[in-house]
């Protein structure tokens, strides 16, 4: 493989697809675009399967100078790795959510998605600082059009909301980033993760990172564009919204904020667990009162979103797995969830919970996917969802008890939401005449849910496929981190400090992956 | 150095006159009839001064060797950068223009003579190197740009912009004129060497009043605030391919006129003049933002918003140096292309009448009626914004990129935080175009001038616009290196 410039060949499948569709008729479009997105898929395979686990930190380089301040340079590591497999293995099946349900202007709906995916790719492969923060504000352009055309009644406000409140968290991080190439002399991001920059700035840099990623993540309180986009945007909008775009902000943390900035991520870890403590518990609530579907799994991803950030602010190797964990499980849940709404919503037109009911009965193949979705959003074991949760929330309990307290009850309380949606969705008499008449699922719908629902079991009994490859990148940041890592507050029996957190971290890790994988190798690489 | 080398280094300008003059003879001679011929031999002209300048460029040529008349004319890399600037957006008005005035059966053989002087008139601001040049060029370029505003004559909202650009305009060059004689009585000199030389360590009040009012009026010229009172009106009422030059080249030369005065002739006060361009700098981006708002005619949000991207390039002037002068170079050519490309899809809306539509509720639906122009308006509007991965965004990073690296980090920080409110009335126009339902308004096809300019400047917009980052950065780095050569 090496040599093969495959990155840029992911880059340039749904470029050219999109160029196409935004030519063709909307029938040839479709195909296209499926094409297209099944091209990257298959290319994305490739590049997973072509990825050398414990080989080089990153692989599929490629350096172009085309430009003059910065440089064309790509390359993956394992988080950007499985980042790409999420993006790539949901663009078909967001193509596919769009099949009937979008009949106006089709080509240019297809051409905005392709070019959401090369986006999408590129800010997880790109390895210039420059190019970096061209590929994650570009995608602002193709998501205002996908809102603003093809979403709801409100949609104007929506995607002017959506576009305005992420550039303003954007812009003051290109300032930073200017200020760190003038520091640094350097464009290259891996250059970047290993250059310690002076204390003092290193506060001013975190914000202004942190106003970009907070934003994108989203964390309260600046969530509040998040559900007005989702309500919007159309299903596969909201797929992709959810399954991949909120992972930028997870990815920026883990690949800026904390790498290159780590005594201020430990000065300001204090910010972070505090407005995550508030918005598992604030968002839950607010997600149990909905009576919109889509408003209430918009909630309920910023509660998980949280759970994301208190683990990748707990400075160890379970923090942050369980951090990658969440953030892949609920691209593929929070999107089968998005997915499962679109289904429904195609039949009867509105996302009102109230209007629904006793699905179960008309509908029982769909009540069947929309179950183990909702217990993989709840976390429940042998779903996706229980092994990034626990991992993140062990890995948070060393570092504060109290935080670990408060957002396990988020668990609680996504629990309650989860199941009190479906409850009233699925279960219980059938209300309306039309809502009972509705037809179960068509083949069409069992190709978009049957691969995540194998997904999320696969991730849920087997981790370590997902875990392996991110393993060694984990345990070079958490080394990176070690000297500014805060002392926990939690206590447990143990003869010295170095030897218990070794112990305890591989005793976990162990837990999670069915006592699979080679874990020692990442705690003795990690202390 | 002898006449005849200082002839040949003003070879563009002579090209220029002897051009104008003869076409001149050729309106008074041929009449009406033949100002298409006359417009096509004036882009002509134009592109004989250009392949005259393009060597200066790419020979990056400086120092005493572009010394013409004395000093009085500074032949070298900077000027050229500017100067071709202005002859391709002199050009490409003169291209547009006689489809537009014969709808009213309007356009007069003096047209392109007119945009002939006015250009040569640039030429000379931009390679000044003597104040009493540089007030020449500017009086030059003025006159024929009143004339050009109230051109025209059967639309009243045109006399009043020619008649409103004179009376400030006038203004201005008295400011400016007050702020050269006390420059010349402080320092003894109208050559900007010699005042560079005079002006070193401490400076005198009345020399810095001097300098304060030379700034202010330049400020008049490329329409900063709080001087941009003009701009909207003038826009607005003058006809359309007019407004497109006076949104590119006349800001250009003015821009690289006022960088020329702040950084060679007051180039040892930089602290004196840095804190007032900063003002006007962020003053600028907030107003021009700010004031788009509430706009309804394209014309009068394109003039706002040619004011937000002047605060924007004068953020690079601020920083003082070489990189942020290189900065300014790279914006400006992007601007360019920018308001050529806004300009140009405004000249092709047109009703079914064949009026032009000028409001923005009429461009309703756009993307659904005439897509292509729809698409090309909304990457430009959104280039205009700044917006990665357009070309536009490109301008705004090395401009801030220089500010940060001079240590300016505050006020790119502002500059770039309000930039976000002018994404604001850019997104409008989007969403008028491509959310709103149609409201049939725009009509009509266009001739293939109109399609070439508007697909080329999109392309040069468009992210394969980065393609050309090195070699745009390499002529203005050479450009910035002549303006910055002390002799």
């Amino acid at each position: 493989m090496n040599g093969f410039p495959i990155l840029s060949l992911m880059l340039l499948v749904p470029l050219l697809g999109a160029v196409a569709c935004f030519m063709l008729e909307a029938k040839a479009a479709r195909s296209v675009a499926l094409l297209a997105t099944l091209v990257d898929l298959a290319l994305g395979v490739v590049l997973w399967t072509g990825f050398e686990t414990g080989g080089a930190r990153w692989q599929f380089q490629e350096s172009h100078a085309v430009f003059a301040g910065f440089s064309y340079a790509l390359g993956i590591d394992g988080i950007a790795l499985m980042l790409i497999a999420l993006t790539v293995f949901l663009m078909p099946i967001c193509i596919l959510a769009s099949w009937d349900s979008v009949q106006k202007r089709v080509g240019e709906y297809m051409a905005a998605f392709l070019f959401m995916e090369t986006l999408m790719i590129g800010v997880f492969a790109a390895q210039d600082l420059l190019l970096f923060y061209i590929f994650f504000e570009a995608g602002l352009i193709p998501m205002y059009l996908i809102i603003g055309i093809w979403g709801g009644d409100n949609r104007i406000y929506a995607s002017y909301k959506f576009f305005l409140y992420t550039l303003l968290g954007s812009v003051l991080m290109l300032i930073a980033m200017l200020w760190m190439i003038h520091d640094a002399g350097t464009t290259y991001i891996p250059t970047l993760m290993q250059y310690d920059f002076p204390a003092q700035a290193q506060t001013w840099l975190w914000l202004a990172f942190f106003a970009s990623f907070a934003v994108k993540m989203p964390m309260w309180p600046v969530h509040t564009w998040l559900p007005d986009a989702h309500v919007q945007a159309p299903t596969a909008g909201s797929v992709i919204l959810a399954g991949v775009l909120l992972k930028m902000g997870g990815y920026g943390f883990i690949r800026f904020s904390l790498p290159m900035f780590p005594d201020a991520s430990a000065q300001l870890a204090w910010l972070v667990l505090g407005l995550s403590m508030v918005a598992v518990v604030y968002t839950s609530l607010v997600a149990l009162v909905q009576s919109d579907m889509k408003k209430l799994i918009a909630y309920s991803s910023v509660a998980h979103m949280a759970i994301v950030t208190i683990g990748l602010f707990a400075f160890n190797v379970q923090g942050l797995e369980g951090s990658m964990m969440v953030m892949l499980s609920h691209g593929l849940v929070s999107g089968a969830l998005f997915l499962c709404v679109g289904v429904i919503y195609d039949r009867l037109h509105t996302r009102e919970i109230d209007r629904y009911g006793g699905l179960a009965i008309n509908m029982p193949k769909y009540a069947l996917f929309f179950m183990l979705f909702t217990m993989g959003s709840i976390g429940l074991p042998g779903t996706s969802g229980f092994v990034g949760e626990f991992l993140s929330l062990a890995g948070t309990y060393q570092v504060s008890t109290t935080v670990t307290l408060v957002c396990t009850t988020g668990i609680i309380l996504g629990a309650a939401y989860m199941l009190y949606l479906y409850r009233r969705v699925v279960f219980g008499e059938q209300k309306n005449a039309d809502a009972a008449a509705m037809p179960d699922l068509n083949v069409r719908e069992w190709f978009m849910l049957g691969p995540i629902a194998a997904a999320v079991l696969w991730m849920g009994v087997y981790p370590e496929s997902f875990l392996a490859p991110m393993r060694a990148d984990i345990a070079a940041l958490d080394a990176r981190l070690a000297s500014a890592a805060p002392k926990g507050d939690s206590r447990p029996t143990a003869p010295t400090e170095a030897t218990r957190r070794t112990h305890a971290a591989n005793a976990m890790e162990h837990h999670g992956e069915a006592g699979e994988g080679p874990a020692n190798e990442a705690s003795e690489g990690g202390h | 150095m002898d006449f005849s080398a200082s002839l040949s280094l003003v070879a563009p300008e002579i090209v220029l006159s002897l051009g104008g003059l003869l076409l001149l003879l050729c309106a008074a001679w041929m009449g009406d009839k033949a100002s298409r011929a006359i417009s096509i031999a004036a882009v002509i002209v134009i592109g004989a001064a250009a392949a005259l300048t393009i060597p200066v460029l790419c020979g990056g040529a400086m120092g005493a060797g572009t010394f013409a008349f004395g000093g009085q004319m500074r032949v070298d890399a900077f000027a050229a950068f500017a100067k071709l600037l202005i002859y391709v957006s002199g050009a490409t008005c003169l291209m547009v223009a006689p489809r537009f005035f014969d709808r009213w059966g309007a356009m007069r053989a003096e047209y392109p003579v007119l945009v002939l002087f006015a250009v040569l008139g640039m030429g000379i601001m931009v390679s000044a190197g003597d104040l009493l040049t540089l007030y020449i060029g500017l009086e030059m370029n003025s006159l024929a740009a009143y004339v050009l505003a109230a051109f025209l004559r059967v639309d009243g909202r045109s006399a009043e912009a020619g008649l409103k650009y004179f009376v400030l305009g006038a203004l201005a060059s008295g400011i400016l004129l007050y702020g050269m004689s006390l420059t010349y009585g402080f320092t003894g000199s109208t050559s900007f060497d010699v005042i560079r030389a005079a002006l070193a360590g401490d400076i005198s009040t009345g020399a810095l009043i001097g300098l304060i009012f030379v700034l202010a009026g330049l400020a008049f010229k490329i329409s900063a605030v709080p001087f941009h009172m003009w701009t909207p009106d003038v826009y607005e009422g003058s006809p359309t391919p007019v407004t497109m030059f006076f949104a590119t080249a006349p800001k250009v030369a003015a821009m690289a006129l006022t960088m020329r005065v702040a950084l060679d002739a007051f180039g040892a006060q930089a602290a004196a003049w840095q804190q007032i361009v900063v003002f006007v700098s962020l003053a600028s981006i907030v107003i021009g933002a700010l004031g788009a708002i509430g706009q309804d005619n394209i014309k009068r949000l394109l003039a706002f918003s040619s004011i937000n991207n002047v605060g924007f390039i004068l953020v690079g002037l601020a920083a003082a140096t070489p990189e942020g002068a290189s900065a300014m170079l790279v914006y400006l050519a992007i601007y360019v292309a920018m308001s050529v490309g806004s300009f140009v899809a405004v000249l092709m809306l047109r009703d079914a009448n064949g009026d032009y539509v000028e409001s923005i509720s009429d461009l309703a639906g756009l993307s659904r009626t005439k897509p292509l122009i729809a698409w090309c308006l909304l990457l430009i509007m959104l280039s205009l914004a700044g917006i990665p991965p357009l070309f536009g965004f490109w301008g705004k990073l090395v401009v801030f990129q220089a500010a940060v690296d001079a240590g300016m980090i505050a006020i790119a920080a502002v500059a770039i935080a309000a930039s976000v409110i002018g994404a604001f009335y850019y997104l409008k126009v989007g969403k008028v175009m491509f959310f709103d339902e149609p409201a049939d308004k725009v009509a009509g096809g266009n001739d293939w001038a109109h399609w070439a300019l508007l697909i080329l400047s999109t392309a040069f917009i468009s992210p394969l616009g980065y393609l050309l980052t090195g070699w745009l950065g390499e002529l203005a780095d050479k450009a910035a290196t002549a303006l910055f050569l002390v002799t």
